[in-house]
């Protein structure tokens, strides 16, 4: 414990000290991210030994708040969740070291920093707080300090526009937990977690798993508590929606299985929302994904397809808990836990590619740029990586996570009667689409900005961004890579992160698992091995001969330009239109009227069907409702006082009744 | 001595009933700081036995300032603003007196269920009719003087009302009262000033074309 101490106070004294000298963006940017490394890599050592040796260590200090104690709890659970939060910030740190470099004249980076530091140090806290005052707290500054990260660009209408959404959402969301709290929590004097409730009836579990489900997903991004999402990212810094997407929206995850522990045998319809909840935001969020041409509003979908999968992987493990097979529950719950890690590194890897390309083409819409990876080779092929990873591919790690809640779900499905049986089966078919949809979008994403012709003037003279850029993405690449192969080998190690869920670690189902996901891994390697075979064969055949570079996709024209490549729109459209009922993407033509025609043009884009057909509809209601209330501000004085007199007078007769 | 406190509340009573029946600000004003004078020396009259320095301080306090500095004030508002008269006020003077005598049954009926101990029957009463008055007429007049007037008044009220329990209500609550409507007093001294100034009249109702 005391390591993690020391990692924080690092993280947030760098954090102020990069305040202090906010006028040196080289003094600051020292500090900032470089207490932000040191005190990550300080902070990973006890989150890795805690998982290797599944023990819990707590720390409990007195503390002057009323119903609050500085109680921490290091226990499996929160260890999984700091070991992302620590590896991706450090790297993330490094990153933003030289992305924010850009913005030195026009911003004091200092103040950037600090929220950077603070953020991190929150979220490492709201992991490990184990009173309530305690995690409300930091909970409340880990918004806040993403909030003002987001809002960088503050000077800019729509960045306002979208920081505002997304506090919005936060302060929502964060009221229906505050009530969920008072009630695990009543009759305690302390607020701590291990004083809550033992015996908590039926119904009030009931209630407090939805204002958790509320709550955390409005955090974590679940449909239809997704909104913020796809705005707030598009608009954020790289850096900042890498670590927001890849680890911030996860302590929402965190705060969801926490309660669970709190709320006991758990019934089975709780399992059976969560998994439609996640199948639900797992397709739709692929699908809008699909249809849009900024690439950060695409990964930002993305998140909201990942946070479904996480929430089927634990809508299984719910199911199977409820219903007494140890293998769904453990297998579910160690698929969606371990979708987190994975979620964490190849989303912001992805979020940090994107980054990179602004960074050096200024533009995030997917039809001004192609090409790149002639460019910019590391971004690209890292880039790739990711796109594989987060498509679900073996051998990569997205596969792993995908292919346990698969076995929970299938080992499920065989054994258990028909009603959860039927949920399981749509689960493993609901991922499967995903899965499809996926790699779909990705290979739009991919193909549009990295490969064919560069379509501007400025992708044309996209060049490679700095070591201090790509080096922090190959790590990434890396480690995605190093999960998919040695998956098996590190599968067991999710027995005491469930265990901490289960209270029985299940050892064995999970190492069955792990022997499953040996064959396809074994097989991947021979697959691997096969391609660099064939490969090595090619150059082989090749070498002594001449080969010629051409245009990619000049299809037989003598002079093909880059305008007659395919577009996102174009690539994307035979999946848009299947799906048109969900999507209800908005075109405006004009179409070629004659025989020599002069000018056509296409425009599609596709609004979020959340906020379009959800909320706007809400909230002009709510912004009407207020407009007719404005009668009561009558504007005289009188009036006032007499609606304060009557006040005053019903509540003394109200009492004197 | 009780039956001084008797006489005292009558008069209050009475100034209150006063207030809601006249027209003339001058006047009002007068009967205002006579009620302030009245109030200290009432603090006086009932603890004659056991006279505290503290006590003293709060008559003296009252007696000053809501006898000579508050009058002195709004004169000189009428003065500066020229307005001598209530004219067309929201609820006509017969019927506030009316509504006077209602607020006095409704404060009879108050003080005998609030469970308070008061030294004599009338206080409460009295106290009660006192700040509702003062409500009232925030709320019936559109001269912004007069509003001020009802603030004062109310806050006779509320002192009548702490002088029941004196003992019990600490000297730096009172204080904050007084203080709280010598400000009230101040700012709107200056804000009345501005009102006329803007609109060449003193109406608080037509401020509403200011709203949002």
């Amino acid at each position: 414990m005391s390591f993690l101490i020391t990692s924080l106070a690092i993280i947030v004294a760098g954090g102020l000290l990069s305040l202090i000298f906010y006028k040196s963006h080289r003094f600051s940017t020292a500090f900032g991210a470089g207490a932000a490394v040191l005190g990550c890599i300080i902070g990973i050592v006890p989150a890795v030994q805690i998982i290797y040796y599944g023990n819990t260590e707590t720390l409990k200090l007195a503390w002057d708040i009323p119903l609050g104690s500085f109680f921490l709890q290091l226990d499996p659970l929160a260890a999984f969740f700091l070991m992302p939060i620590f590896v991706l910030s450090a790297l993330v740190a490094i990153y933003g070291k030289e992305y924010l470099r850009a913005y030195r004249e026009k911003k004091l980076l200092g103040i950037s920093w600090f929220f950077f530091n603070l953020l991190v140090a929150s979220m490492a806290m709201v992991c490990l707080a184990a009173n309530t005052i305690l995690f409300l707290v930091s909970w409340e500054i880990m918004a806040l300090s993403s909030f003002f990260l987001v809002a960088f660009e503050y000077e800019k209408e729509d960045v306002r526009k979208a920081s505002w959404t997304y506090m919005i959402a936060s302060y929502l969301g964060t009221a229906c937990l505050l009530p969920m709290f008072l009630i695990l929590g009543t009759g305690s004097n302390f607020l701590d977690f291990d004083n809550f409730l033992k015996n908590i009836s039926p119904r009030t579990a009931d209630i407090c798993f939805i204002l958790a489900l509320i709550g955390f997903g409005t955090k974590a991004g679940i449909i239809p508590f997704h909104v913020w999402l796809p705005v707030a990212h598009p608009v954020a810094p790289s850096p900042v929606s890498a670590l927001m997407s890849g680890v911030m929206i996860k302590t929402g995850i965190y705060g969801l299985v926490r309660t669970l522990t709190f709320l006991g045998m758990p019934p089975l319809w709780w399992g059976v929302l969560l998994l439609v909840i996640g199948i639900v935001s797992g397709v739709l969020g692929v699908l809008f994904a699909l249809a849009q041409h900024d690439l950060k509003r695409l990964l930002a979908y993305h998140s909201i397809e990942n946070i479904g999968i996480i929430a089927m992987g634990i809508g299984v493990g719910l199911i199977g808990w409820s219903t007494g097979m140890p293998v769904v529950a453990a297998l579910g719950f160690a698929g969606g836990l371990l979708h987190v890690v994975n979620h964490a590194l190849f989303k912001g890897l992805l979020f940090l590619g994107a980054g990179s390309v602004f960074h050096s083409v200024h533009t995030l819409e997917i039809d001004h740029l192609g090409g790149l990876i002639k460019k910019m080779p590391a971004t690209g092929f890292t880039f790739l990586i990711g796109a594989v990873a987060i498509s679900g591919l073996p051998p990569l790690n997205g596969f792993v996570s995908e292919f346990i809640i698969y076995i929970a779900a299938f080992s499920g499905a065989i054994k258990m009667d028909i009603y959860p049986a039927m949920f399981l089966v749509s689960a493993i078919a609901g991922l499967a689409l995903i899965g499809g949809l996926a790699a779909a979008c990705f290979t739009k994403a991919f193909g549009i900005v990295f490969l064919g012709e560069p379509r501007t003037q400025e992708a044309q003279k996209a060049r490679e961004s700095s070591r201090w850029m790509t080096a922090p993405m190959m790590g990434l690449a890396a480690a995605c890579i190093l999960i998919g192969f040695l998956g098996p080998l590190l599968l067991p190690f999710m027995s005491p992160v469930t265990g901490t869920i289960l209270s029985n670690p299940h050892s064995a189902e999970i190492k069955k698992a792990a022997d499953y996901l040996l064959y396809v891994t074994a097989g991947s390697v021979v697959f691997l091995v096969l391609v660099a075979v064939i490969a090595g064969l090619r150059s082989r055949l090749l070498s002594g001969r001449t080969v010629g570079k051409a245009l990619t996709w000049d299809c037989g024209y003598a002079a093909p330009t880059a305008r007659m490549q395919y577009t996102a729109s174009s690539f994307a459209q035979p999946v848009i239109e299947l799906f048109q009922f969900f999507l209800r993407t908005k075109k405006h033509l004009t179409i070629p009227d004659t025989y020599f025609p002069s000018a056509a043009n296409f425009e599609s884009h596709t609004p979020d069907i959340g906020r379009e057909h959800l909320y706007k509809p809400v909230f002009t209601g709510i912004n009407k409702f207020f407009l007719r209330m404005k009668i009561v501000q009558e504007g005289r004085m009188h009036i006032y006082v007499l609606y304060i007199v009557i006040t005053l007078l019903v509540l003394l007769f109200w009492y004197m009744r | 001595m009780n039956s001084a406190i008797e006489i005292m509340m009558i008069l209050l009573v009475l100034s209150d009933m006063a207030l809601l029946g006249l027209s003339r600000l001058r006047t009002c004003i007068s009967i205002v700081s006579f009620q302030g004078m009245l109030l200290g020396v009432l603090a006086l009259t009932m603890q004659l036995s056991a006279i505290t320095p503290r006590l003293i301080l709060i008559a003296a306090a009252s007696f000053i300032i809501k006898g000579f500095i508050f009058p002195f004030l709004l004169r000189r508002g009428i003065r500066e603003a020229g307005a001598q008269y209530e004219i067309e006020p929201f609820v006509g003077y017969i019927m506030s007196v009316i509504a006077g005598l209602a607020m006095l049954g409704i404060s009879f009926w108050l003080g005998a269920k609030l469970p308070l101990f008061a030294a004599n029957t009338l206080l409460i009463p009295a106290a009660l009719t006192t700040l509702f008055t003062g409500l009232f007429l925030i709320i019936a007049r559109k001269n912004a003087l007069n509003q001020c007037l009802g603030y004062i008044i109310m806050e006779n009220g509320i002192y009548t009302f702490g002088i029941v329990s004196v003992a019990e209500i600490p000297l730096l609550v009172e204080l904050g009262i007084l203080l709280d409507v010598f400000v009230a007093v101040f700012v709107m001294g200056i804000a009345i000033y501005h009102i006329n100034r803007e609109f060449d009249h003193l109406d608080s109702d037509r401020l509403n074309i200011l709203k949002g």
